[in-house]
């Protein structure tokens, strides 16, 4: 019953292996285009300008509030079309088609980024308005204080945050296999199909799973403590 | 954007309502069920129960919803023994393996959910109670539910409105629901946004009810932190 599994002629351990390496290249691009979504989308909500921040409070109420699957397909079926049309106000005339990999990683990233969103602006709102004006006191510029103040502060206190979102967006990939993209989701579909041993395959890709989700713990907590070594323990 | 499509697409979106209320419905009843359970066996001391009920938590909360639909749609089909069991009936449905599927994931979130309500309660007030002569039910029954209920409300809030969400993944194993229903109105229509701002509109039209429902119910259950009138 598991030969289907082995890395032999008959066996999909190789595909298996090579969809669980997609999964991470999607979950990792995906979660690094959701931090900058995020990192933007708290800029926006913190900014003193209201058209601004409107648009931060739409994109998270909205992308937080609808099936993620929803948002795979609108990019799916419409993301060539609207890229195209981008494409085009830049005086391009032919057709921008994305392919599987890229719309996966821009929907499971706009889905990201809006759960980053709050936890980056949590995390700026958590580091003391005396440090601010303490750098301004010694005479740092706008830049010098973002770079050496707020941004390694707020890094700190995102990190257990990051840490959800992170696990989240490596479940959210597995949306991304109705595009047909090779994850471990479509794999485990095709060699269900295929070898009619649906239990085995669908059981070893939630074995995958576990072992990148305990995996990914395991590095997001050494990860915190190694950023709250400075951090006086109460 | 097209206008006549937009709106001929409404009554066709709404016609998936109920069977995501349904869904969703039946699916955080027997959550709450399971998650009872799993709660009481992770507490319970019990060093086989709190094995079963952790190692249930790490599964359905370390996996996608969609492997566990999957599983329980396609992989239990698979022997002969569940197949000529008194359960087929009821795992052949797509209907029933969505709920199934549904309710033992939001059963390990709710469980955990549950798990910190309980452990928030202060260990004074079990130990009043005691004293009052209280037993275990009683103390159970006037005590540790109505402190852990309103612990847990928010939170639970949101599980609800993650699993209106993750209800859309029904319609991957054929059913109609309001993604399922959208989904196939696209290729139809080719009138991708359009579809999708009312499928949108539609869901969080269902999340903005169900948040105020909450916000109600707390605001029923914590007489005692609003100001006297």
């Amino acid at each position: 019953m598991l030969e289907v599994l082995s890395f032999g002629p008959q066996g999909w351990g190789w595909q298996l292996l090579s969809g669980t390496l997609m999964t991470l290249a999607v979950a990792v691009s995906a979660f690094g285009t959701g931090v900058v979504f995020g990192a933007a989308g708290a800029a926006a909500k913190l900014s003193g300008n209201l058209p601004v921040r409107l648009v931060a409070e739409v994109y998270t109420t909205v992308i937080r509030g609808i099936p993620e699957l929803l948002v795979i397909y609108l990019l799916f079926f419409g993301g060539n079309e609207a890229v195209t049309a981008v494409a085009q106000l830049f005086g391009y005339d032919g057709r921008v088609d994305l392919n599987a990999f890229t719309v996966g990683v821009l929907a499971v990233g706009l889905i990201s980024g809006a759960y980053s969103t709050e936890v980056i602006r949590g995390a700026v709102r958590s580091v003391p308005p005396g440090q601010i004006e303490a750098a301004r006191a010694c005479g740092m510029g706008r830049f010098l204080t973002l770079r050496r103040i707020l941004v390694p502060q707020t890094l700190r206190y995102a990190l257990p945050g990051l840490g959800n979102v992170w696990q989240l967006t490596l479940k959210d990939t597995s949306l991304v296999s109705v595009t047909a993209l090779a994850e471990i989701m479509r794999i485990a579909h095709t060699g269900a199909g295929s070898t009619r041993q649906y239990f085995v395959f669908y059981t070893t890709a939630a074995v995958l799973y576990l072992l990148l989700t305990s995996l990914s713990t395991a590095v997001f907590e050494r990860a915190e403590r190694r950023a709250m070594r400075g951090a006086v323990r109460v | 954007m097209n206008w006549d499509i937009m709106i001929s697409s409404v009554p066709t979106l709404l016609s998936g309502v109920p069977l995501t209320v349904q869904l969703v419905g039946l699916g955080e009843i027997l959550g709450l069920v399971i998650a009872c359970l799993a709660t009481w066996g992770r507490l319970s001391g019990n060093l086989a129960a709190v094995g079963v009920s952790r190692l249930y938590v790490f599964v359905f909360r370390g996996t996608p919803l969609l492997v566990q639909i999957y599983l329980i749609y396609y992989g239990l089909g698979q022997f002969p023994a569940v197949r000529e069991s008194v359960l087929w009936p009821i795992l052949r449905e797509p209907y029933w393996c969505a709920i199934l599927a549904l309710a033992l994931n939001t059963g390990a979130y709710t469980s955990e959910i549950l798990r910190g309500a309980i452990l928030t309660i202060p260990h004074g007030q079990v130990e009043a109670a005691r004293a009052c002569g209280m037993g275990r039910w009683l103390t159970f029954r006037r005590i540790i539910v109505p402190i852990a209920i309103r612990q847990a409300l928010p939170a639970y809030g949101n599980e609800i409105i993650l699993m209106v969400k993750a209800s859309s993944l029904a319609s991957i194993i054929t059913l109609l629901e309001i993604t399922g229903l959208a989904r196939r109105l696209i290729p139809q229509t080719y009138a991708v946004f359009e579809i999708f701002i009312v499928a949108g509109l539609i869901y969080l039209g269902l999340n903005f009810a169900i948040a105020q429902a909450v916000r109600w119910a707390e605001w029923r259950l914590t007489p005692h932190l609003r100001a006297r009138a």
